[in-house]
């Protein structure tokens, strides 16, 4: 499944499409703490968290993430929306909580 | 052929919209470079949690990366209020960061660790009250 299928289920509202649609996503991966997802968010995953703030777009970065799914309600901060814009970062958005927003994701890639 | 080129950053301290841009410069121009998509990320990583450390603990600094056919050398060098026990700072899960800082979504206590575990070599040099001096190296 490419980030495009995933957002074309529109299961997610989009706060931001990056350049990087084709991508294959990998899996889920969820937590809010930044330097732990820095070190073990693995490349090419949907990485769930409630986090929208600026860090949390440069850790997306330099990861390289597939995408960011923020959960629980959460939305980008006016100047994290620049910067997903500016670094062509994916941003999918749930009224869903963490777990259910990654299940959604996991169940789709073992469909 | 020797073949290096060091770039220079200045990181201002407490500026979160900011803080982070010089790590993703280096990033994107290792990729320009051809380095390896391993050896980029282990880069990335490392210099992003020295370069948040700055910000968040030291009120900014100063990096220099030296990139050289064999090897990717960043110093990262404050004049912040140094660290009192290196080797407690250095356990997994040790922040001193404080409430707001930690709401951001900072303060698991893992930048140094992740700073370790990503690079080949890693010092650090601090004084109280004069500031801290990380060196790090990623073999390639
Ligand atoms: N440049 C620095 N100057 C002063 N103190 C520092 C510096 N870098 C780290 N420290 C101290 O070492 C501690 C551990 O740093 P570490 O990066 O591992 O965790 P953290 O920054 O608190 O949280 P995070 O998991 O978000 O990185 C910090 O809380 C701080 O007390
Ligand atoms: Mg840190």
């Amino acid at each position: 499944m490419t980030l495009q299928d995933l957002v074309n289920k529109n299961i997610f509202s989009i706060s931001n499409l990056g350049d990087n649609l084709n991508l294959p996503v990998v899996g889920p991966y969820c937590c809010d703490l930044l330097s732990i997802a820095m070190g073990k968010a693995p490349a090419g995953s949907a990485w769930v968290t409630v986090m929208g703030n600026i860090n949390t777009i440069a850790v997306a970065s330099l990861t390289e993430v597939a995408c960011i799914i923020l959960a629980e309600g959460a939305s980008l901060d006016d100047t994290a929306k620049m910067k997903a814009k500016d670094q062509n970062i994916t941003v999918l958005s749930t009224e869903k909580p963490i777990f259910e927003a990654a299940l959604s994701v996991y169940q789709l890639l073992n469909a | 052929m020797i073949n290096y080129i060091t770039l220079t950053y200045q990181v201002s301290g407490d500026d979160f919209t900011r803080a982070g841009e010089a790590s993703s410069d280096v990033k994107s121009k290792l990729k320009q470079m051809g380095v390896s998509p391993e050896m980029v990320r282990k880069v990335a990583i490392s210099m992003y949690e020295g370069e948040i450390n700055m910000v968040i603990h030291a009120h900014g600094g100063i990096i220099k990366v030296t990139i050289s056919p064999h090897e990717i050398l960043m110093v990262l060098e404050d004049q912040g209020p140094g660290i009192p026990d290196v080797e407690k700072a250095m356990q997994a899960g040790y922040s001193t960061a404080p409430e707001n800082i930690r709401s951001l979504g900072f303060g698991a206590g893992m930048g140094l660790p992740n700073m370790k575990k990503y690079t080949d070599e890693m010092d650090i040099k601090t004084k109280i009250g004069v500031g801290t001096t990380v060196t790090m190296k990623v073999k390639l």
